[in-house]
């Protein structure tokens, strides 16, 4: 196993103000990292700092061996943002191969991909629909079948699972699983538990900090609950304390 | 390869939003023939003139397609006729003295009444001049008649000169005749200050719809996101401003085609120069007009921000465009002139429209709109940096 994303000490922020601080963290290949967290905490920060969007403000961000922000290397990511950033004027088809190409995907390559690619997000039989005629869901597959529709060696996915139901959610997380089984690394952020299970690995993160990090049984067994939902509570809990006693 | 996709992309999108297209094509000529009729009724004006007393060859010389004569025989004063029967005027005469009296509410019939009594005075004079003109070459003729007969007779006599002199002298002291004929340079008796000001209009027109729409659609893509998705790909950060350069670049050429062709062909102007020269210069400002239109919009977050800018940017070019003369402006505000782009393509289109000029004249202008383009082009790149660092 090779060490595909790699973070150290790294402080991040905007302007001034510190968003991000001490932050370490390994994915290796064929590894589901998640990274589980309340709202502000600062997981999109990081997750656009791994994708080289911003220049971290102390420590480093490997991607590949490659120091990030690197241009190149960004055609070795699959990248769904949270906020969906679709041509509302376009079709469906016409995102995806729009996205594909500026990925460095032929377009014959695309015609193959595209329906692979809208499969797993059960959008086939919308494709030609326009994107401003989706609802919310719809537009959150499509996000995500453009992040895989490059087949890329890496996905990076900011809250995917976010407006998408339950059975739908299980067949992504099935192809997420049959991705990372052949190698490829993907990096997901959430705020739900049920997702931070699914992963190989969990990192918490709380205020800017990582307050824990492990498989998410090590986090049951650590924090001594019985679920994993328990441990977040636990591990925020512990953290107040810390910034209590300093 | 990727521009290409992205020019792709911007003419579907483009092609699928019908009022922006509209807004961009149609637009534009609305505003110019609507400008058109404006500045062409005022030449079909006329002006009411009440006259009382007034010499009727005097009349008769001042009366011409836009006054109309009313003939007036009350005793009240001008300033109770004029606002009983809404004259523009009333002219009186009191022996020599001629009296005019203006309602002066409407500049252009105070202007036209004043042209037509200055034109009538002088055509009478001039037929004055005339009249003493052919009397005194029936004198002349009899004088030389009487000189040719003293002459004989001093020829016997001797020195002629000094009977002959006096009587010349007192002879020439009479007026000289004026015929005047006018000659126009640029259009005819026709032209109005339409043809002046179209040069200038056609430069803004273009200038005005490109600054906004290409400002607008790369507005919409940062609040969209879209850009910084764009930006999460391996693309170019000068690979994205391209691709909004020739995107909308293609549409600014058709439009600016559109304006010089409507203009040319259905305002029926008179260009001296040459055609081509008045497309390269409104394509260069077009490409100014994008290139500024894509920098500004980083400086909005939305739409309606976009709009506050016109005011900021656009307008302040309006007046130091060419239609109020830079040269007689004052002193300290000339050199703000030089720093608008629109101040080199009006005056560059004035040139060429007007006096004829060849690229070699205004290739100065162009360069300096050159300038402007790889300026902006510059900032855009170094705004760009704000979505990626590379
Ligand atoms: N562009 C920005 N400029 C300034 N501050 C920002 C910017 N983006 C985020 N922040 C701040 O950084 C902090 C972390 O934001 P971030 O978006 O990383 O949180 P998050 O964990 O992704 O939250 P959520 O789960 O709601 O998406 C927040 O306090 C936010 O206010
Ligand atoms: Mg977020």
């Amino acid at each position: 196993m090779t060490e595909v994303i790699q973070v150290s000490d790294l402080e991040q922020g905007y302007g001034k103000t510190v968003v991000l601080k001490d932050i370490n963290l390994t994915v290796n290949s064929g590894e589901i990292l998640a990274l589980i967290g309340p709202s502000g905490a600062g997981k999109t920060t990081l997750v656009s700092t791994i994708m080289g969007m911003l220049k971290p403000m102390k420590g480093q961000v490997t991607v590949l061996d490659t120091p990030m922000p690197n241009r190149q290397l960004l055609a070795k990511i699959g990248f769904m943002a949270q906020t969906d950033a679709l041509y509302e004027s376009l079709t469906a088809n016409e995102n995806l191969m729009f996205f594909g190409s500026m990925q460095g995907i032929s377009r014959k390559a695309l015609k193959e991909k595209i329906p692979y690619a809208a499969n797993i997000v059960n959008l086939v039989p919308d494709l030609k629909k326009y994107v401003k005629d989706y609802s919310g869901g719809m537009k959150r597959r499509l996000s995500l079948a453009i992040a895989l529709v490059s087949d890329p060696e890496i996905l990076i996915l900011d809250e995917p699972t976010v407006g998408i139901d339950p059975e739908l959610r299980q067949q992504i997380w099935n192809e997420l699983h049959k991705l990372a089984n052949a190698g490829r690394t993907i990096l997901l952020t959430t705020h739900v538990m049920e997702d931070a299970e699914e992963a190989d690995d969990v990192m918490m993160i709380r205020n800017g900090a990582a307050i824990a990090q492990g498989t998410p049984k090590q986090l049951i067994t650590e924090y001594g609950v019985k679920s994993s939902e328990t441990v977040f509570l636990a591990a925020g809990r512990q953290q107040d304390a810390h910034t209590n006693n300093d | 390869m990727r521009i290409l996709t992205m020019i792709k992309r911007i003419l579907t999108e483009m092609l699928r939003d019908k009022r922006t297209l509209a807004l961009m094509f149609i637009a534009p000529l609305f505003i110019l023939s609507l400008l058109y009729f404006l500045f062409q009724s005022n030449t079909d004006q006329t002006a009411a003139l009440g006259v009382r007393n007034v010499d009727t060859t005097l009349v008769k010389a001042v009366n011409n397609n836009h006054v109309k004569i009313h003939q007036i025989s009350s005793d009240k004063s001008a300033e109770t006729i004029i606002r009983d029967h809404d004259y523009a005027g009333v002219l009186s005469q009191n022996g020599d003295h001629l009296t005019l009296t203006l309602q002066n509410s409407d500049q252009s019939k105070t202007a036209i009444l004043k042209q037509s009594l200055q034109k009538g005075q002088i055509e009478l004079k001039s037929k004055a001049a005339r009249t003493a003109i052919k009397t005194q070459a029936k004198a002349l003729k009899k004088m030389q008649a009487a000189l040719a007969a003293v002459t004989r007779q001093m020829g016997r006599a001797g020195n002629g000169k000094q009977v002959a002199q006096p009587a010349a002298g007192k002879q020439l002291k009479a007026a000289p005749s004026y015929t005047v004929t006018t000659h126009y340079l640029y259009g005819s008796s026709n032209s109005t200050y339409f043809n002046t000001l179209l040069p200038i209009l056609i430069g803004f027109v273009v200038f005005f719809f490109v600054f906004l729409i290409s400002g607008i659609a790369l507005l919409r893509e940062r609040t969209t996101g879209t850009l910084n998705r764009l930006l999460a790909t391996p693309i170019k950060r000068g690979e994205v401003i391209m691709g909004y350069l020739s995107g909308y670049g293609i549409f600014a050429l058709i439009q600016t085609l559109l304006v010089v062709l409507f203009t040319i062909y259905v305002f029926n102007i008179q260009i001296l120069g040459n055609i081509w020269n008045i497309f390269l210069i409104n394509i260069l400002l077009a490409v100014v007009a994008l290139t500024l239109g894509l920098l500004i919009s980083t400086f909005a977050s939305s739409e309606f921000q976009m709009v506050q800018f016109i005011p900021i940017v656009v307008i302040p070019q309006i007046f130091f465009s060419g239609i109020i003369p830079v040269n007689q402006m004052a002193d300290w505000l000339q050199p703000v002139a030089k720093i608008m782009p629109l101040y080199y393509g009006s005056q560059s289109m004035s040139d060429v429209i007007q006096k004829g000029a060849t690229i070699g004249d205004i290739a100065p202008s162009l360069g300096i709109l050159l300038i402007f383009v790889v300026v902006f082009l510059v900032l855009n790149m170094l705004s760009m940096r704000h979505y990626r660092q590379v």
